[in-house]
């Protein structure tokens, strides 16, 4: 079977259930009774072992299997969780995770076998006492398989399949009318799939593509589009139109694995209920199922004593229906994966709409036709577009904005890891999971909030005599909030431990050469803290394993300043540090102010401006030989922008001065521009890696006549 | 002249875009050019190279305009009704462009029909220029469309002193 097709949902599946996997184990541990979780894990497992049974491979197969076998224990009760059990468990899974990176990469498993794993998990099971435990957690298994097809029929009061029942569109049944004047038969098909099939809509193809091998699939119940997502419980049925027999078609699907039974027989054509008819029509004379045959391929049947599947009483099915459902899935959100290039494309048409429509701005402003009417005829369709375009690019950001959650979730386990590794106790609470970001930065923001959580277990976190002697309690707090503000997200990262020391932090940047030692002098105590940020920089005095290996927080910042972020850190020593990391919500389209200095057009993004301020040349003051004015009450040094930018400012020297605060953090500073031009939505492009070498630059933008202006990135400047 | 060009077998054949800097003619593959458009105003970037004159809307994609001139080391761009800027799409890398003084004609040239002399090193334009072409007007340098990349105009940057 090629299976390259489902390799993506294979992947995608699986790390949910390995997620799934390492959150529940960690659960278990607090909580080893909890049989939600047990049976979390339980149903994890066995379904990435039947996953990569699917797709072949085998070795994860395996190890999933015996992590399968040693929950099914557990649930029977027959095995207690302990905390080398628990420390095995997440071994195995990180070796799952090897099994489906290795996949990620080069489509293959692999070739490590786990064996000291499987014989670990082996051990456990062993552990239990008497050998007579085998057995039954070999059936029990088995025993859900069998209880599995019980549960799926759809309306087991009625025995006759579901394909008879079926509703025809009228053209649909024209079209079959005519192919049966034409001597084709019409065959009526019930597929179920087994209740384990992990990859349904899969199966599903595969008997479609089978079946259109020896005639036309007139129509099938859902619809193909519902079954190639996957919206459809365990079975379906078909029209085929074909010259073959029934017996023929049912020996085609039943080929593909995982098929439990299908169902088929010769279909009424003429007496068949469109869907227009009414409910009254009499019910079509079903012929009766030619072929109604189960396939024990339930995997775990094959291997122990065959449990009989019998037919479905009606009774049956609703008990077990009742107890599966809060086993099942949580109820799953209809929903389709979307490449993130396609969004991406969206994204770009959006982008060139915004720009057409800038465009229309301005070329109606300028062919004002003195028509008084037309002009705010045409100025009312433009704000209606206006308003359109602006809802559609919302939308489609909301589209590509996804939880935090996917990235955050793993830092539990991280922190756990620590706190062995360190032999600290330390606890990480996070909020906030749920705030969502562009797709683009939640996948980049990963490293650097790690990076700043392992700083705060090694570096943070004191030692337990020093916690004890400074009277705080043993467990080190280890924090991470997120949450949105206007148009950016925060996350905060902290912990409630040493805090960071301004004097030897200046003195080891003074040893680095980071600054000299002149320049140290004069630094705030802020400033000091802030020089962990400079390039080459780190702390740790001896390089160990968590963090310090060279890569330190200037890593941090610039990763995040190229997602046009922002990172902070307020300390206080023997309290405790935070990290505050500001992000754009959105990365492609802004709102923003539009300048003009010396004659060109510049962009100040809106978020980083903090007033427009009208000054009096005779205001400015000089503090250290920079210009600086002062604005309620604070200070606020001022950046000729005519200099930046190295052009000629056309303003008179004694006029009043245009200036925009900008701010970054609680730093501000005030940008002397000539002329305000107002507000726009912007589409940021990139410059070029040989284009942009001025760090004040952030991109460049089209403007509504064609023309380019860059956009400037106040962080920069201050 | 047909009868000819059967009987003389001048190699692979390619189309060049014949371009003028003052009396000087370059050849350019056709299959490198994206577009010709008339000189226009471009959008300046502050602290750039000087030979970077500037960036221009192509069909909505933001490129960067170089000057050969400058980095042929001859006289300053003089904008005429003539001058033009030919945007290049190299193999793998962005679009640029490049303004030329003319645009004079284009030209097939077999691959026989080209020298790959290397042009005189006293030449400014000498490591530009990976071959020269005869045809019945005249010679013309084909230039070397990996020498005129912005990669490579960086790194020339960073030599000088």
């Amino acid at each position: 079977m090629d299976t390259g097709q489902y390799l993506g949902v294979f992947l995608d599946e699986a790390k949910e259930h390995l997620q799934a996997l390492n959150d529940s184990i960690m659960q278990l541990e607090e909580e080893p009774e909890n049989s939600d979780c047990i049976n979390e894990i339980f149903r994890a497992a066995h379904s990435m072992k039947g996953m990569a049974g699917t797709m072949g491979y085998k070795r994860m197969q395996d190890l999933t299997h015996h992590i399968e076998d040693v929950f099914s224990d557990v649930r029977n009760g027959e095995i207690k969780i302990n905390s080398d059990m628990v420390d095995t468990l997440l071994q195995c899974v990180d070796a799952v995770q090897a099994y489906v990176d290795n996949i990620t990469e080069t489509q293959d498993e692999g070739t490590e076998e786990n064996e000291h794993l499987i014989k670990a998990l082996a051990d456990i099971r062993a552990s239990k006492g008497g050998g007579g435990a085998a057995p039954t957690a070999e059936a029990a298994p088995a025993a859900e398989a069998a209880a599995a097809p019980e549960a799926e029929m759809a309306d087991p009061s009625d025995d006759s399949p579901a394909w008879t029942k079926v509703r025809l569109e009228p053209t649909v049944k024209e079209n079959l009318e005519e192919s049966v004047k034409e001597g084709k038969k019409v065959i009526g098909m019930t597929v179920h799939i087994l209740d384990s099939c992990v990859l349904k809509a899969a199966r599903a193809f595969l008997v479609f593509k089978g079946l259109e091998e020896i005639g036309e699939i007139a129509m099938s119940e859902p619809s193909t589009q519902d079954i190639e997502d996957e919206r459809f419980d365990n079975s379906f049925s078909l029209l085929l139109i074909t010259e073959e027999t029934p017996e023929r078609a049912t020996e085609i699907a039943k080929d593909v694995s995982e098929i439990e039974k299908v169902e088929a027989g010769e279909f009424d054509v003429a007496n068949a209920k469109t869907t227009e008819e009414e409910e009254a029509a009499p019910a079509p004379t079903a012929a009766a199922p030619a072929a109604e045959e189960k396939k024990e391929e339930a995997p775990k049947a094959e291997e122990t004593k065959p449990v009989p599947v019998e037919k479905q009483t009606p009774a049956a099915p609703a008990a077990g229906q009742g107890a599966k459902k809060p086993a099942g899935k949580p109820v799953v959100n209809r929903t389709v994966r979307v490449d993130i290039e396609k969004l991406d494309a969206i994204m770009n048409q959006v982008s060139e709409l915004i720009i057409a429509k800038n465009s229309l701005i301005s070329t109606a402003n300028s062919a004002n036709t003195g028509n008084s009417a037309a002009t705010s005829a045409i100025q009312e369709k433009i704000e209606y577009l206006e308003n359109v375009t602006t809802e559609l690019h919302e939308s489609v950001m909301k589209v590509r904005m996804v939880p935090l959650e996917n990235t955050l979730q793993k830092f539990p386990r991280m922190i756990r890891d620590l706190n062995k590794s360190l032999g600290k106790p330390m606890e990480l609470t996070m909020t906030g999971e749920d705030t969502e970001m562009d797709r683009t930065v939640v996948d980049e923001i990963g490293d650097p909030l790690m990076h700043l959580l392992r700083n705060s277990a090694d570096h943070g976190i004191e030692e337990l005599e020093l916690r004890r002697e400074r009277g705080k309690p043993d467990t080190g707090e280890i924090f991470l909030h997120a949450y949105q503000d206007g148009n950016s997200v925060i996350i905060e990262i902290g912990d409630d431990g040493n805090g960071i020391d301004a004097e030897v932090v200046k003195n080891k940047a003074i040893e680095k050469g980071v600054v000299t030692p002149e320049q140290a002098n004069v630094l705030t105590e802020q400033q000091c803290v802030d020089l962990l940020f400079a390039p080459g920089f780190s702390t740790a005095k001896v390089i160990s394993e968590i963090s310090g290996r060279g890569v330190g927080l200037d890593v941090v910042k610039s990763k995040v300043e190229s997602l046009n972020g922002e990172v902070s850190v307020k300390t206080k020593l023997g309290e405790g540090s935070t990290w505050t990391i500001r992000l754009p919500l959105t990365l492609a389209i802004i709102q923003a102010l539009m300048v003009v200095v010396g004659g060109e057009k510049y962009a100040i993004p809106l978020d980083s401006i903090q007033s427009i301020e009208d000054v009096d040349p005779a205001d400015i003051k000089l503090v250290s030989n920079k210009e600086v004015i002062t604005l309620r009450g604070n200070v606020c040094p001022l950046v000729r922008m005519n200099e930046v930018l190295d052009n000629e400012t056309t303003r008179d020297p004694n006029e009043n001065m245009v200036v925009v605060v900008v701010r970054k953090g609680d730093q501000q500073a005030g940008l002397i521009i000539d002329e305000l031009m107002g507000q726009l939505e912007i589409v940021i492009k990139p410059l070029g890696k040989y284009t942009s070498k001025a760090r004040f630059l952030s991109g460049a933008t089209i403007l509504g006549d064609g023309e380019i202006a860059l956009i400037l990135d106040p962080n920069a400047l201050i | 002249m047909d009868a000819l060009r059967d009987t003389v077998d001048l190699g692979e054949q390619v189309q060049y875009i014949v371009i003028k800097y003052g009396d000087e003619k370059y050849g350019i593959p056709i299959k490198y050019i994206d577009n010709i458009v008339k000189m226009q105003q471009v959008t300046r970037i502050p602290k750039a190279d000087a030979f970077l004159k500037g960036v221009l809307n192509i069909r909505g994609e933001i490129v960067p305009v170089v000057s050969m001139r400058i980095r042929m080391e001859m006289e300053e761009d003089e904008i005429t009704d003539n001058t033009c800027i030919l945007i290049l799409r190299p193999d793998d890398a962005d679009l640029f462009g490049i303004i030329v003084d003319a645009v004079d004609r284009v030209l097939t040239l077999g691959a026989k029909q080209i020298e790959n002399v290397k042009p005189d090193p006293t030449r400014k334009d000498a490591n530009f220029v990976s071959g020269v072409g005869k045809y019945e007007e005249g010679l013309v340098s084909i230039l070397d469309m990996d020498a005129l990349s912005l990669e490579r105009a960086e790194n020339e940057q960073r030599q000088r002193p």
